[in-house]
């Protein structure tokens, strides 16, 4: 089908479509209920979306490969009046990109279940740039939050673009990051590119739009972030990246179903290792053990791939001067699984007086941070 | 002589109005009419009297009765009459002298056999007398212990209206009633040795106390909030004369007194459940009644559960948390309780109790979002201290980190609440929860270290301007513990550690 699908690329870039022919095409793409395989064979033999819109009686009977259910949705919508909807979405900013379209995603084109269409706000991913996909459990630690930023950021950095869904926990993290390091990012969706879903990261979409990175989705505007689209949109975020990189995930976690999309894509995986005694890691220890590769630093993995970066600086030399000796027992004492005053107490055989003010104090240095009440992660 | 008048009162909201009982009698058809815009407990007192007058031995011939209760247009209720109505009808009837009340106030409520039977309010009803100059009132003998606790009145307790009757002939002496003995100190239900570990929730508690600061604890399920919470009772300061009668007489009006020890001399800890109506919490009715809050006045709310209640119940509470009494208006007039209580109220970080240990945690951010919602900004802006109650640890249960006694903290509370009635003598406040921004610029001076640190805490933990007077107010509480004059860094350090919850629980 790969061969297939290049043959008829190649052959039909000599002109690009009218905007009247677009509006077919949007209107073909956008249809419910037929598979993107029977979509694009549909298109083969019809040759265009204009065809397939006054298609005959007869030559709907002639497409064999479709089912009784699928020609029934295929009169509906033909009986449907054409609407502008291709216009309105450009109106709207949103760029709708078919297979056979010049800018579609080379690295799309070579999945076996390639999206049909995809839709975009903002930008495409630079083909000449490497890409990296941050993904993780949206239940996290600030561990994994740490690391999915920190990797993100520095990635970014050095000219990496940064994949991931846009959803709660470590995909949202490691965009963040890619934004704290300047680079762009692209958010792949479960719903329709304008509709920002988790709701409460509108402020990370518009950033990514801003910085200069883009939304994309299979699905048309408007689509709402069913259930089982996700999985679906799981192997658009693979299938775009070069490595996938995983922060952190449960045993059972639905990171590990991408990892599964991503080696039969033939993907790098990568796997932060986690301790030994946190569920939400041992997701990520699996993947170690079943050969994934092993993330210790964002720069070993630019080393990989031949990126040149600087050389990374050791903090720790800082904080030697700044910090007071309780302070620096404190400190010592946190780690980025949250410890309570009590238990940290305990470890450092100070009053849990003294050291209310001894973490105020850290956390006004930004040592420290509290992230539920008295309960404490290091920051820096 | 047919007709004759007596003086009596009755509770309205928490004050008394004063009532005069008319009554005339006369050849007629023998009817008993009451006039006097009587609600019908007042109205059935007729009943009441002509059994009772009949019972005491009293001669009641076949006349027609008539009784006022003035003034006309005030709404009477409470069966309080029933003694001033017999009383009135016996002078009419020539059986007492008139004028043998003098200028006399009489309440109490009568049985059918004549006895005399308690009612609620007498204390603010005496209270009321004395200030119109009144000096003695006659009043049922359960309640005279009470009445008595207001000084310079000459309470007379009579069993029943024949004693009344002698009492008024003068063919019996009654001794004035003496002052009821105070309520015999309970003692806390939990003390604070009994608290196993938990340090920064004891000092949160104390610090709370002494400054009169409202305090959020939050912890997993079956950590000891609850049980820190009822601690707090045993660590109040003792209660001064004029509080410990304010709070009797709210007492007193809901018939909360015990007979013979009515002065309630230790500051009150009320616990609602989150089923509590708003009336039953704030206060309310037709005829408005205190409420839950005004019975915790000069004491402890404490409210567990504080996201299971429902958020117009909580949100009730942000007026009266402000201006430390509730005001509640009906058509016919405005009821002013006094509602001065520190808050403490116990929560879950979460739905499941165990955030932000995710390993147990099972709860989505969304889920944990919604939960902590349920409590209004405005709301938590008016606690000024929160803590976490940490899981309860073995070594603890075993009772190796044995704790600080209640009588102890006490000590050191009582300590900085004098010197908080040093500091504000003659301003009117209190403790240090009461000082609002002005007063914030006057009696805390942080020095220039102080502001420095503010400063960098403004930025760094973001905090909002009503934060940042929060924990000013907190550090001079912390200060006054110490016995400082100066708000030094350290305090204002701690202070900044019992700031509402950073991260995660509200600033998402």
């Amino acid at each position: 089908m790969k061969k297939r699908c290049e043959k008829e690329y190649f052959g039909r870039i000599r002109t690009p479509l009218t905007d009247a022919e677009m509006e077919y095409e949007y209107w073909f793409a956008g249809i419910q209920g037929i598979s993107g395989k029977k979509k694009y064979m549909i298109r083969q033999r019809m040759k265009s979306g204009r065809a397939i819109y006054y298609i005959e009686e007869m030559q709907l009977n002639g497409l064999e490969f479709l089912s009784e259910k699928d020609r029934d949705v295929l009169r509906e919508a033909v009986r449907q009046q054409p609407r502008n909807d291709f216009e309105r979405a450009r109106e709207k900013g949103i760029r709708f990109v078919p297979w056979f379209s010049a800018d579609y995603p080379e690295k799309l084109r070579e999945l076996e279940d390639f999206p049909y269409a995809v839709y975009v706000r903002g930008r495409l991913p630079d083909a000449s740039l490497r890409k990296a996909a941050i993904i993780g459990s949206r239940r996290c630690t600030p561990y994994g939050e740490k690391y999915a930023v920190e990797f993100g950021k520095k990635l970014a950095e050095n000219g990496v673009e940064i994949i991931s869904g846009l959803a709660r926990g470590i995909d949202g993290m490691g965009q963040r990051g890619a934004l704290m390091g300047g680079g762009r990012t692209y958010a792949i969706l479960g719903s329709g590119p304008d509709v920002c879903y988790p709701r409460e990261h509108i402020g990370l979409y518009m950033d990514i739009l801003e910085q200069g990175g883009g939304i994309l989705s299979e699905y048309p505007p408007g689509t709402a972030p069913l259930a089982w689209h996700f999985p679906a949109r799981n192997r658009i975020i693979s299938g775009l990246s070069d490595a996938v990189l995983v922060m952190e995930a449960g045993e059972k976690s639905g990171s590990l179903i991408t990892v599964d999309i991503a080696l039969e894509q033939g993907k790098d995986v990568y796997a932060l290792p986690g301790p030994v005694n946190s569920s939400l890691s041992r997701g990520c220890n699996f993947l170690i053990r079943q050969g994934a590769g092993l993330l210790t630093d964002p720069e070993s993995l630019l080393d990989e791939w031949g990126i040149v970066h600087e050389e990374r600086q050791e903090k720790e030399i800082e904080n030697e001067k700044v910090l007071e000796s309780a302070e620096k027992l404190v400190y010592s004492c946190l780690g980025l699984y949250p410890k309570n005053i009590t238990q940290i107490s305990e470890k450092t055989k100070l009053s849990e007086r003294e050291l209310t003010g001894i973490l105020v104090s850290l956390e006004l240095q930004g040592y420290a941070k509290e992230i539920s009440k008295n309960y404490y992660v290091t920051a820096k | 002589m047919s007709f004759s008048t007596v003086l009596s009162a009755s509770i309205d909201g928490l004050s008394a109005e004063f009532v005069r009982v008319e009554a005339d009698v006369s050849n007629g058809l023998p009817v008993f009419n009451m006039v006097g815009y009587l609600s019908s407990e007042v109205k059935e007192a007729g009943e009441r009297v002509r059994t009772a007058i009949r019972n005491s031995g009293f001669d009641y011939p076949p006349k027609r009765t008539v009784i006022n209760l003035s003034p006309a247009a005030l709404r009477k209720r409470g069966a309080s009459f029933d003694l001033p109505i017999a009383v009135s009808v016996l002078i009419s009837l020539g059986i007492l002298k008139p004028g043998c009340t003098g200028s006399c106030l009489l309440a109490g409520e009568l049985g059918l056999d004549g006895r005399v039977r308690k009612i609620p309010g007498i204390l603010p009803i005496v209270m009321a007398a004395r200030q119109k100059g009144i000096t003695c009132c006659i009043v049922p003998e359960e309640n005279a212990a009470e009445g008595a606790l207001a000084e310079n009145m000459k309470i007379i307790g009579v069993k029943d209206l024949r004693e009344t009757v002698n009492y008024l002939l003068g063919k019996k002496q009654i001794a004035a009633a003496v002052p009821g003995c105070a309520f015999r100190e309970q003692k806390a239900e939990v003390d604070f040795a009994d608290i196993c570990g938990q340090e920064t929730v004891r000092r949160a508690a104390e610090i709370a106390v002494a400054g009169g600061h409202n305090l959020l604890l939050i912890g997993p399920p079956g950590s000891g909030k609850s049980m820190t919470a009822r601690a707090v009772a045993g660590i109040l300061p003792p209660l001064g004369r004029e509080e410990s009668l304010e709070i009797t007489k709210i007492y007193s009006v809901m018939d909360l007194l015990h007979a013979d020890a009515p002065l309630i001399m230790q500051r009150p800890f009320r616990e609602v459940h989150h089923t509590v109506t708003k009336a039953a919490l704030i206060g309310g009715g037709t005829v408005p009644r205190p409420g839950e809050i005004s019975l915790a006045h000069g004491g402890v709310l404490f409210l567990d559960e504080l996201t299971e209640y429902r958020k117009e119940i909580l949100e009730t509470l942000r007026q009266p948390l402000e201006n430390r009494s509730i005001e509640i208006a009906r058509t016919y007039g405005k009821y002013r309780f006094p509602a001065d209580f520190i808050l403490v109220a116990a929560m879950n970080p979460c739905p499941c109790g165990c955030y932000p240990d995710m390993e147990r945690c099972r709860c989505t951010p969304a889920q944990i979002r919604a939960y902590l919602g349920k409590i209004s900004m405005p709301f938590l802006d008016r606690i000024d201290l929160c803590t976490e109650a940490p899981r309860v640890r073995y070594e603890d249960l075993t009772g190796r980190g044995q704790g600080e006694s209640s009588a102890e903290i006490r000590k050191r509370v009582c300590m900085a609440r004098d010197i908080q009635r040093e500091r504000y003598r003659g301003t009117g406040m209190r403790t240090n929860a009461m000082l609002d921004i002005n007063d914030l610029k006057k009696y805390c001076r942080i020095g220039r270290k102080g502001e420095e640190l503010m400063e960098q805490a403004f930025s760094a933990l973001k905090l909002t301007a009503r934060a940042y007077h929060k924990t000013i107010r907190t550090a001079r509480t912390i200060a006054d513990l110490d016995g400082e004059e100066e708000i030094r860094t350290k305090h204002l350090k701690e202070a900044l550690g019992y700031r509402m919850a950073g991260g995660k629980y509200w600033e998402r």
